[in-house]
């Protein structure tokens, strides 16, 4: 569970104070399906990067868990991280050098889990993504659908119980998008929490809950009594 | 916890995936380890040659130098130095007496004409006596060296060297012939062997002619040098007293003599040369310090080309020690290829210099490898401190949205 507390993040630019999120309250509970909305500079991203412990709040506290970790030490943070929270990028972030297996292994080494275990794992991981056949190219000799499954392989090896997702169709055409949102989904069917941040009013609107932030704010925060079908293919690209 | 074997591998991909770079670092890395080597070779190597070279001058060797110095060692103001009294023949054969020593020879030397037939050069004159050939160990090619006679009386045989064989008689046969040296003439009884070089000078070069009559040609009473060679190391420093108070004895009480060994000589050259590899070594540690920089300047430049890699492992949950193992091995794996490279380049060099220099014993000492190796690793490493504590520190917000 997520429970944001009165969260403020402050960025200094020049002699002026941009307030990038103010006064957040927010709980997600397990499972759920939130996207973020709001146009560029809403602080939906600023948002992602605290859920993930990538970025601090200037005050406030956020729990996750029941943990208050915003008062854990940045070893504890990393390793919190890695168990727990899974991170989808737009411009999918896959290491060039490594193939896709070793990009998704990437996870588990750096947990310092043994090479048998990482190996089932990883073929376990390429079989869901249905990347078992691509497992030894390296990511520019992947689609861009596919490079996102290698990512999303990624950020869910470790089992972890959130997974952030930051605009995570905006590079892909209409069909991959729709692909990858798919599985995404999947899932979040199986238990994930899955946070979706995006500025496409027809990805936003797939998920339950929607969350829309205006300048630091959040300013509609609505749950749909039924949760939209899926497989819809009304998905356009970013 | 990452584990060493898992980031030896990630840090070896990062390695091999960029190979200009790579070959570039180890380049620079393996010449400043190679400099070290051979340069020390050749320190070592010029010692090592300067000091077989005195071995030949004679084993258990003392020098009797006309002339008092106050220090130790091979002065050269010694070597020239004036004296009160001169150092006769009758010096040299008190210093017999002893019954450690076991040779002893005069020497005095001086330049003058040689002629035979028409053909005349200017030649270096040693006098001496026949004892002299055993002290320096020398060969004759043909007939005798000096005759076993009285110090005292001269006589007109003389000795040659080959280059001055050749050059005066050519095709005639030498042995026996009467050369005019100065105003003098001198019988050839002997030539001598394989061209030997003493203390740098070249004996082929020179004639040898009994004592006595070297002191009535340049009409010099006193000698340059008195051999003695001790039967024994250890009475050396007996054998030293002895020779001060002998001369002191006969110069009425005046110790005007300065006494060396021939380990004291070396021991100065030694000390020389010794400081002179030191002195390469040093020049050359400047290069393995200019190679450590430049693994800083290009690791620096990894670090903000990788900015995004970072963020992106801190993301996934490597903790800013992981991130920094994860540079510094990359550092590591660079300086040790590096100095193994160089140690090989460095072995193929001094094999080089010795195929084409033969005398030159040009082997690395001990002392420099190691050191060249050790310097690779530390600054290999030190210099990789500051880019990996910088990628350590990265924001991941920032590094993640550098593209």
């Amino acid at each position: 569970m997520i429970k944001l507390e009165h969260i403020q993040r402050d960025f200094q630019v020049g002699d002026q104070t941009v307030h990038a999120l103010d006064n957040i309250n927010l709980t997600i509970n397990d499972g759920e399906y939130v996207s973020v909305m709001g146009p560029s500079g809403s602080g939906k991203s600023t948002l992602l990067n605290l859920l993930g412990l990538l970025d601090q709040p200037s005050s406030g506290h956020y729990f996750l868990n029941g943990d208050n970790v915003t008062e854990i030490n940045e070893d504890q943070q990393a390793y919190t991280r890695n168990q727990n929270i899974g991170f989808v990028f737009q411009v999918f972030h896959l290491i060039p050098r490594l193939t896709a297996a070793e990009n998704i292994e990437l996870p588990l080494v750096l947990a310092g889990i043994n090479e048998a275990e990482r190996k089932e794992r990883v073929t376990a991981a390429l079989k869901t993504m249905d990347l078992l056949d691509r497992a030894k190219h390296k990511p520019q000799e992947l689609s861009g659908g596919q490079r996102q499954r290698v990512a999303i392989a990624r950020a869910t090896i470790t089992k972890p119980s959130i997974l952030l997702a930051d605009e995570p169709t905006g590079n892909l055409d209409q069909k991959s998008g729709l692909n990858v949102i798919e599985t995404l989904e999947r899932l979040n069917k199986d238990g994930i929490t899955l946070i979706v941040v995006t500025h496409d009013a027809n990805i936003g609107s797939r998920s339950r809950r929607s969350i829309g932030m205006i300048d630091g704010r959040i300013e509609s925060d609505t749950t749909e009594a039924t949760p939209t079908s899926l497989g819809s293919s009304d998905v356009t690209p970013a | 916890m990452l584990h060493q074997r898992d980031a030896i591998h990630f840090s070896w991909q990062a390695l091999s995936a960029n190979t200009l770079r790579t070959f570039l670092m180890l380049l620079a890395m393996s010449i400043g380890v190679a400099s070290v080597v051979i340069l020390t070779a050749l320190g070592e190597g010029a010692r090592n040659y300067v000091t077989s070279e005195f071995s030949s001058l004679g084993t258990n060797l003392v020098i009797v130098i006309p002339g008092r110095s106050e220090t130790s060692g091979g002065n050269p103001a010694v070597m020239f130095g004036v004296t009160e009294r001169d150092l006769t023949i009758n010096d040299a054969i008190a210093l017999k007496r002893h019954p450690k020593v076991k040779r002893i020879a005069p020497l005095m030397i001086g330049a003058a004409e040689v002629a035979w037939q028409g053909r005349k050069r200017e030649v270096t004159i040693m006098g001496s006596s026949y004892e002299l050939q055993k002290i320096r160990q020398w060969n004759l090619a043909q007939g005798k060296f000096l005759p076993a006679t009285d110090m005292n009386r001269g006589s007109s045989v003389c000795v040659i060297g080959k280059d001055i064989r050749n050059e005066i008689f050519g095709a005639h046969a030498a042995l026996g012939q009467w050369i005019r040296i100065g105003d003098r003439r001198f019988r050839v009884v002997g030539i001598l062997g394989s061209k030997g070089t003493s203390l740098g000078q070249d004996v082929g070069e020179s004639v040898i002619i009994p004592v006595a009559s070297a002191q009535s040609l340049f009409n010099v009473p006193s000698l340059f040098r008195i051999f003695v060679e001790v039967k024994t190391r250890e009475a050396i420093p007996n054998v030293i007293r002895f020779i001060e108070n002998t001369i002191q004895e006969r110069h009425q009480g005046m110790k005007d003599v300065t006494v060396i060994t021939q380990d004291a000589v070396l021991a100065t050259f030694d000390r020389i040369l010794s400081a002179l590899t030191y002195a390469v070594a040093g020049i050359a540690a400047v290069s393995l310090f200019v190679a450590g920089i430049l693994i800083m300047n290009v690791m620096l430049v990894t670090v903000s080309q990788r900015t995004s890699e970072i963020g992106l492992l801190k993301s996934l949950g490597a903790s800013s020690k992981s991130i920094l193992t994860l540079i510094l091995i990359e550092a590591v794996l660079l300086s040790t290829l590096g100095a193994i490279i160089g140690f090989i380049l460095g072995q193929l060099g001094c094999w080089g210099i010795r195929s084409a220099f033969p005398d030159l014993p040009a082997y690395p000492p001990m002392w420099a490898t190691i050191a060249s190796i050790a310097v690779a690793l530390v600054t290999g490493i030190i210099f990789s401190l500051l880019p990996a504590k910088k990628a350590a520190q990265l924001d991941p917000v920032v590094a993640l949205s550098k593209r």
